[in-house]
């Protein structure tokens, strides 16, 4: 970001110097045809939701909220949100910190395997649960005996879950650790404290924008994951229904009213998201990359 | 000794065993929930006989998803390779009004459910819709149809095209197009000799990431596509029908021909990026 600021009076100062009024006529083209993608691909559907959500008024938008079955799918995602994003954050500092300042053969291997769940289609990562737990999967006599019930419960919808969201803090945070070195930690050590101390003290706070920027990618999408959760999660209202889920019964049954509800939550939280990502890769400086 | 993860000189299973806790919790949980899934579907699909595996591999509602998904995600990916370097361009060398909006708004793909993006896209465009109502006169249908799909696929996959391209045009010199300026060269010289060259390697890197997602999206396609066999069904829904059915084998078979096709995406963008660090590095 710091590059850019300098580097962009540069380039508009160049662009001016050029033969002005032609050059001019084609940035103005260009900025038209970004504002014209955007608004029929991002904009409008993003501003739709809003619209939609409350062409019945505040009278349409109770309805769903105090309905049982939205206030269920509700709780579910946040359940599902509140199990994931902890467990894949000790998870992530764990492969970050095995990762970071060191050399061994297999390590961008490494890399490439935790990277993998982002390669893998969601439908298809629900079907490996299925085919592992499921009924007719290959534990699945083995947890029919037990009594224990992993496909269509909330142990399947965390588990998948977790599968998609794997990779998300592992790849912001080992950037971050490699950046910082290891020099402030083996002063740390030198000095007498012990690995606890050295981490809370000296390493999570010089990583904590990166993880917070982690964190909340793995929220955004645990809470929004569809594909893996319908595989899954049989989708039985009001029991294992999570809000997408919700939102799709609610299309397929015209009630459009309960969909952009229940959407609209979701748009909230994903405008939450965009404005935190924006905020910490202003502050902290995180470059934005794909995911 | 307890500190240092795999060195030389001691065995593997001295290794294992001492090796420190977060290599320790790495690993098991990548065992539990990456390994054991993966082996799953794999062991799964080795315990059909070939022929049974050909045979479901290349039934024609299975090929017919196929070329759903891959051709419309191909167009797609390609659609936002173009629409990306426009985007990150313009984000990069000019100044106006509205410009950190989008550029925030650009990672909306990622941060909205996509539930909730199939939806919106599936009302906008459809025959009474915002947008697809001024189509419609046209005899241009998008929602339930393959256009809808390739729209919800263009949706999901925007973010990558423009984020891979847009650090590398950040950190490209301006100089260098003064420099080809000045010499003579005219704007499509300068464009096509000294900007985009360097920037290839991001572009296709870019393409084959949104290639990849677009492949295995579920949520916002099932919403806007009519889901019909041979018009507008995809891989991952033909997945999600044969479960519903309880053809695990039929599943089990579909769901390797994608994760296979992912594998070869995710490879060749691994290629891609080694040569552009070779040559561009």
């Amino acid at each position: 970001m710091a590059d850019s600021s300098l580097r962009q009076p540069i380039a508009v100062a160049g662009s001016r110097s050029r033969k002005a009024g032609k050059f001019q006529w084609g940035k103005w083209l260009l900025v038209a045809f970004v504002f014209g993608f955007l608004g029929l691909i991002l904009l409008v559907p993003a501003l739709n939701v809003f619209i939609q959500a409350f062409k019945a008024g505040l009278p349409g938008l109770l309805d769903t909220f105090t309905s049982k079955f939205f206030l269920n799918a509700a709780k579910l995602t946040l359940i599902t949100a509140v199990i994931t994003v902890p467990l894949n954050t000790v998870f992530g500092l764990c492969a970050a910190l095995s990762l970071a300042n060191k050399n061994f053969p297999g390590r961008s291997l490494l890399i490439s395997i935790i990277d993998l769940p982002f390669s893998i289609s969601p439908v298809v990562a629900g079907l490996m649960l299925v085919l592992l737990f499921g009924n007719r999967g290959w534990f699945g006599p083995l947890l029919e005996a037990s009594g224990i019930k992993i496909i269509f419960a909330l142990p399947g919808i965390v588990m998948a879950s977790i599968f998609i969201t794997m990779p998300f803090i592992a790849r912001e945070v080992l950037p971050a650790l490699e950046e910082n070195g290891t020099q402030q930690e083996e002063a740390a050590a030198t000095l007498g404290a012990t690995q606890w101390q050295t981490f809370w003290r000296v390493t999570l706070p010089s990583i904590k924008w990166s993880l917070l920027y982690g964190l909340i990618l793995t929220n955004a999408r645990a809470m929004g994951e569809f594909g893996a959760v319908t595989v899954v999660s049989g989708n039985i209202v009001g029991k294992t229904q999570t809000l997408p889920l919700f939102i799709e019964e609610a299309h397929i049954q015209y009630n459009s009213q309960a969909a952009y509800t229940a959407s609209l939550l979701l748009a909230c939280l994903a405008v939450v998201t965009l404005v935190l990502k924006y905020l910490l890769e202003r502050r902290a400086g995180i470059q934005h990359r794909g995911h | 000794m307890t500190s240092s993860p795999p060195s030389s000189s001691p065995g593997l299973w001295h290794q294992i065993l001492h090796a420190p806790w977060t290599w320790r919790v790495t690993w098991f949980y990548l065992t539990l929930f990456l390994f054991l899934p993966m082996a799953a579907l794999v062991l799964k699909a080795l315990t059909l006989n070939p022929a049974e595996i050909w045979r479901i591999a290349t039934d024609p509602v299975a090929i017919s998803t196929y070329n759903v998904t891959f051709f419309t995600a191909l167009v797609a990916s390609i659609i936002n390779g173009f629409a990306g370097l426009i985007i990150a361009w313009v984000l990069v060398r000019y100044e106006f009004p509205g410009k950190r909006f989008l550029d925030a708004i650009i990672d909306l793909p990622f941060a909205l459910p996509t539930a909730v993006a199939g939806l919106t896209l599936s009302t906008i465009y459809s025959s009474n819709g915002l947008i697809g109502g001024f189509l419609e006169p046209f005899g241009i249908k998008v929602s339930f149809t393959r256009l809808g799909v390739l729209v919800a696929m263009i949706f999901i996959a925007l973010p990558f095209s423009v984020r891979t391209v847009q650090p590398v045009l950040q950190d490209m010199e301006a100089e260098m197009e003064e420099a080809a300026w000045s010499m003579g060269a005219s704007q499509w010289q300068t464009f096509w000799r000294v900007i985009l060259p360097p920037l290839m390697p991001a572009i296709l890197t870019g393409v084959a990431m949104g290639f990849s997602r677009a492949v295995g999206e579920y949520g916002s396609v099932v919403i806007i596509a009519g889901n019909i066999p041979f018009q507008d069904l995809i891989a991952p829904v033909l997945i999600i029908q044969r479960l519903e059915q309880f053809d695990y084998a039929g599943a089990t078979v579909v769901g390797t021909v994608l994760l296979l096709i992912s594998l070869s995406a995710l490879l060749v963008i691994n290629l891609i990026q080694a040569r552009g660090r070779r040559f561009y590095g």
